[in-house]
């Protein structure tokens, strides 16, 4: 359409121009409503105690300190249940990235035999969902209630993440190679190692993010299957501190239970930066690989 | 059986209750043959030619993929374990469950847990709280991705565009309970920033979370901020592949630019716009319910509290299974029913259906 703007420049009537204000004014607001919480939280989280119980910070820092981060890499739980959390991480992506990809290969070879049956298979777990009960059953029987496992597996595969996966090797891994390669007598399990897999690391790469933020931000599951307290991952931690939190200093003077609420307040600034870094890091890869991801997906369910 | 890889690593009692939960399965008569049986001869057939020919394709294929065969067999028990085996599991929704006799020893009650549930006089407050708060969801979360897609298709490439759609995008990436804990810490009565504001403008501090009143719209609008940027991206790749010489030929017979969204931009996108209303239709009672229940506090119960919540209380703080399997399975239902009915609708009013 650039172009077209280009070449008709003088054509482009009055109100078309107010309509394009318009169209400026409207993304620039909604820009400043997506940008300012974010603005606020982060000049909150580096600016003094006194300062954010006082309502002084509304845009900028005010009178920087580092007091919030440094009560929360004290804090033995919020760190316990960041290490948890990079496990699960690591782990789930890990088995959910090489079952997504061992499941979607066999489904986009037309010669597969089943390919149609075990499609329609997965699909129709999108139709129906057993419901919370009968899953929360199902991983109570098999004994993995209150262990790392109850987080590992109930969610160790989409069906939409299998679906881009299909997708795209059917469009990337020509149908002509495999047969050049059979002709060969490459073995199927020689062909996905030694040349699908090479050819794929976009996808991976597409796979491992969306699975990987889901298991960082995820919390449900954990307050359902877990009870030790060892286990929690940091979003339940956060759950702890920064929503349902009642402790309050009981044999204190009230300077001193002042000071502690007003740490305790700012720490929820700098936990809600620090929950949210390892996401934020990725952030600009994520970017581009989840839209990338979301255009394969919806080119052909 | 064969222990795939994966498998082998976890827990001991797994493998044992996997090939439990498959005996479950092939009593309830459900046909789902993973790999060896796919070289059984189906005999008593109509057709019997097609069906040789079927066979060998599938010996073809066995004998050339074998490999792969047994590479899915991990995948496919997943699937069967946590995806079918809670299916047939929701038959506790009709039974008296216990932990002793186990799913198919506890005895059948037929409706009765359908019947305690629509006799309880909070089914239909439960009913209704997830019917509007869906509804009030769907009206602002479907329309304004779309909005920010055509106007953000509007401008030129640039600096601008590339970080409104980059700064748009960021919030879907934080999770529910940071964005909970960003909405308690923003619209706190006393130190809120929002409360803040309203106080310097000279109005009374409003106690967001703790009205049952405002509970819906706080829920809807934080969603519509978290989502909205990442929904349009779907648009916005719908919206580049429309014809660009029907931009020139409106062009020529004189349209506005709003003529041309109007004329050009918003039929091109129909197809996308239909799928995704269906597709959204079709969770319509499955929304956002990890949020629901963070932002649950005593003083909004009377509008928060909506099925799942309930099923979540009843059946896993209160491990009464069978009561809120029902209740659960009664919300799935409802949904099924409006995807098809939507589905339905769209099709013969647009053309376009997921099926």
């Amino acid at each position: 359409m650039d172009e077209n703007i280009k070449s008709s420049k003088i054509r482009e009537s009055f109100t078309d121009r107010i309509f394009l204000i318009g169209v400026y004014t409207f993304l620039i607001i909604v820009l400043l409503i997506v940008l300012y919480p974010l603005i606020y939280i982060i000049s909150a989280s580096i600016s003094s105690p006194e300062a954010v119980m006082a309502g002084r910070v509304w845009l900028w820092p005010v009178d920087f300190s580092l007091e919030g981060y440094t009560e929360v890499f004290n804090n033995s739980d919020v760190m316990r249940g960041f290490s948890n959390s990079i496990f699960y991480t690591v782990a789930y992506t890990v088995i959910a990235v090489v079952l997504t990809v061992v499941f979607a290969y066999p489904l986009s070879r037309k010669s597969f035999y089943g390919r149609t049956f075990l499609m329609f298979f997965i699909i129709f777990t999108m139709l129906f969902y057993g419901g919370l009960i009968p899953e929360y059953l199902v991983v109570k029987n098999l004994g993995m209630l209150d262990t790392i496992w109850a987080i590992l597996i109930p969610k160790a595969m989409a069906v939409w993440q299998i679906i881009i996966a299909r997708t795209f090797f059917q469009t990337s891994v020509p149908e002509e190679l495999v047969e050049a390669s059979e002709m060969d007598g490459c073995s199927s399990l020689r062909f996905l190692w030694s040349v699908v897999l090479p050819l794929s690391k976009p996808i991976i790469a597409v796979l491992a993010l969306m699975y990987a933020v889901f298991q960082w931000n995820s919390y449900f599951d954990a307050m359902v299957f877990l009870r030790s307290e060892e286990l929690f991952p940091l979003q339940l931690e956060l759950r702890e501190l920064l929503i349902t939190q009642t402790e309050s200093g009981v044999n204190m003077d009230i300077a001193e239970q002042q000071k502690r609420e007003q740490l305790a307040n700012l720490m929820k600034y700098s936990l809600i930066v620090v929950s949210s870094l390892p996401v934020l890091i990725i952030y600009p890869f994520a970017q581009k690989y989840f839209v990338k991801g979301m255009l394969i997906g919806s080119v052909k369910g | 059986m064969i222990c795939p890889f994966i498998l082998i690593r976890m827990h001991d009692n797994f493998i044992v209750s996997a090939s439990f939960c498959g005996a479950n399965l092939e009593k309830e008569g459900l046909t789902l043959k993973p790999t060896t049986e796919m070289n059984q001869p189906l005999s008593n057939s109509v057709l019997k030619k097609q069906k040789v020919t079927q066979w060998k394709l599938a010996r073809k294929s066995f004998q050339k993929h074998w490999q792969l065969y047994l590479l899915i067999i991990p995948p496919v028990l997943y699937f069967i374990i946590f995806k079918y085996v809670p299916m047939i599991g929701t038959v506790i929704a009709f039974k008296d469950y216990n932990v002793v006799q186990g799913i198919m020893g506890s005895s059948w009650v037929g409706l009765k847990h359908f019947e305690a549930f629509f006799r309880n006089p909070v089914a239909w407050d439960l009913i209704q709280n997830t019917l509007y708060l869906s509804l009030y969801q769907l009206l602002v979360t479907f329309p304004l991705p779309i909005i920010l897609a055509l106007t953000l298709n509007e401008i030129k490439d640039g600096l601008f565009k590339r970080s409104v759609q980059m700064f748009t995008y960021a919030p879907y990436f934080i999770s529910t309970v940071v964005i909970v804990s960003m909405i308690v810490l923003m619209l706190s009565p006393r130190l809120g920033i929002i409360n803040q504001f309203i106080e310097l403008f000279g109005f009374e501090p409003v106690n967001f979370l703790g009205n049952a009143d405002l509970f819906r719209s706080v829920f809807v609008w934080s969603d519509a901020w978290q989502q909205t940027g990442y929904s349009a991206i779907i648009y916005l790749a719908a919206l580049a592949g429309v014809d660009k010489q029907q931009y020139e030929a409106a062009k020529v017979d004189g349209a506005s630019r709003i003529q041309r969204i109007m004329n050009v931009d918003i039929p091109g996108i129909m197809p996308a716009i239909v799928i995704i209303l269906v597709l959204s239709v079709g969770n319509l009672m499955a929304l956002g319910f990890e949020k629901v229940y963070l932002l649950q506090n005593p003083l909004n119960l009377s509008t928060s509290e909506i099925l799942q919540t309930y099923v979540y209380k009843m059946g896993i703080i209160n491990a009464d299974f069978s009561f809120s399997a029902a209740v659960g399975l009664f919300n799935s239902f409802v949904n099924l029913i409006l995807l098809v009915l939507v589905n339905y609708l769209a099709k013969r009013i647009s053309g376009n259906g997921l099926w």
